[in-house]
């Protein structure tokens, strides 16, 4: 257990505001992350690799790149969120920091979003970055890049907080890896939809304002129920 | 209750086969085939509905900690389930000579398959946790989530206007033959009675089986 996850427990609560607190469990994820770099690294690289086989697979015709690159760069980035939202709750789990997280005077709900807005630091936004570097390898224009990287910044943290909903429902259990996809992966589709219809939308000359605004309406949805639901989640876990 | 669901289930099954086969007539554009809309829509109407009379009792066990309610969502989840695939199968089936295509990416089809996952989601979750209440909790946290796909099924056809037809029973009136109508309703009934029929079996297995212990259970005549 980190210090900084003692001083958390210790429940100072006056000192303690609910940005200070959000910010605090973010500082404590963000170290514990960076001292194990190489999870970090995992996602990035399979993101990268899965994205590089499809050209081996399709064939190398610029055309069909290109019509394709919104697509596989999202299947891709959600795929590779789904690879680390074992992370999200297990250490935790395991060593017994979520029991004490639970007892904790402050809300649940506050320590989920700081969690889960972490893990989206660490997981998501590396895909984000990358992702323009991708879609170069698949021709695609400066315009359509944008707005990939637009979407992407608004989807891969709904991404991460309907993953948490799951993470926190399978915590525990056998096999908990493969059914967290399974529950998580058809939530997950309208992102999907949206995304890679807003990068579409560019190639066909019509407005991209339309699914970027739905996307950042399912990014609002989310930031307000997801916490909540994950909590009761771990807390239905954890009995 | 279950033996006059189950039969009158199947007397309407009857009633509803005889007059999609022999009574109603042909349609003007699509001739014979359109006859599979008999049990496809009372399938996908099902379908829709039992998700939402699941996640409505599993609501109930999660507020109210009944178990009784518990039980019978989970007792809903294969029923649902087979009426989505049977949904999407007699879809495809219709597809194939209406469309030209055994699967098209219209919006409707998606969603009605997005249902079919979130079925096959409530149930892989229930069987992997071993202890039955926090089963249920699981279960019906996943399930109230997932309700949220519901509405999108329904309206998918208004909102996005692809290639599913619109529906064509509406509350102002209707554009169907009478004998048509006829058939659809009890069809529709039909397979509302074999659902209730279906579940209100598989619940009292799963009593049973829960409650094996129980003083009950060891006094019943069938378990001596």
């Amino acid at each position: 257990m980190s210090p900084m996850s003692v001083s958390l427990i210790s429940g100072n609560k006056n000192g303690l505001s609910l940005f200070g607190l959000l910010s605090l469990v973010i500082r404590r994820d963000m170290v514990l992350a960076m001292r194990r770099r190489a999870d970090v690294l995992t996602t990035l690289i399979f993101f990268v690799m899965v994205v590089s086989l499809f050209p081996l697979g399709v064939g190398p015709e610029l055309d069909m790149l290109r019509k394709m690159a919104p697509g596989v760069v999202w299947v891709a980035a959600l795929l590779a969120s789904m690879l680390s939202l074992g992370r999200l709750f297990s250490a935790d789990y395991l060593d017994g920091t979520l029991e004490q997280m639970m007892l904790a005077p402050q809300s649940l709900s506050v320590l989920v979003l700081g969690k889960i807005l972490a893990h989206w630091m660490v997981s998501g936004l590396p895909l984000v970055l990358m992702a323009p570097v991708l879609g170069l390898q698949f021709d695609m224009s400066a315009q359509a890049l944008w707005v990939l990287i637009a979407g992407l910044l608004l989807g891969t943290p709904i991404l991460s907080m309907i993953g948490a909903v799951g993470a926190a429902l399978t915590l525990g259990l056998r096999g908990g890896g493969v059914l967290v996809s399974l529950l998580v992966l058809p939530l997950c589709i309208p992102v999907l939809i949206f995304g890679a219809g807003a990068v579409e939308a560019v190639s066909t000359g019509m407005s991209v304002a339309s699914q970027l605004s739905l996307l950042g309406a399912l990014l609002v949805l989310a930031m307000v129920f997801t916490p909540w639901v994950t909590a009761q989640a771990l807390r239905i876990s954890m009995e | 209750m279950v033996p006059w669901f189950a039969w009158l289930s199947a007397v309407l099954f009857a009633v509803g086969l005889y007059i999609s086969f022999f009574v109603a007539p042909m349609d003007a554009q699509q001739s014979e085939a359109y006859r599979i809309m008999f049990i496809h829509v009372p399938a996908s109407i099902l379908s829709m509905f039992i998700y939402l009379i699941m996640a409505g009792y599993a609501a109930l066990g999660l507020i109210f900690n009944t178990r009784l309610s518990s039980m019978m969502a989970s007792a809903l989840a294969p029923t649902g389930a087979l009426f989505a695939f049977l949904s999407l199968w007699t879809g495809a089936l219709w597809g194939k000579p209406m469309w030209g295509a055994w699967w098209v990416w219209d919006a409707r089809l998606t969603s009605e398959l997005i249902l079919l996952f979130l079925y096959l989601g409530f149930i892989a979750l229930h069987a992997s946790i071993d202890d039955p209440r926090r089963a249920d909790r699981a279960a019906a946290l996943l399930a109230i989530v997932g309700s949220v796909n519901v509405p999108i099924i329904y309206f998918s056809v208004k909102w996005w206007n692809t290639l599913h037809q619109g529906s064509t029973i509406k509350f102002t009136g209707t554009s169907m033959h009478v004998a048509m109508q006829q058939g659809m309703y009890t069809m529709l009934l039909a397979c509302w009675l074999y659902a209730i029929a279906v579940t209100l079996t598989r619940v009292r297995s799963i009593i049973l089986e829960r409650e094996r212990n129980a003083q009950w259970v060891l006094e019943l005549s069938e378990a001596k």
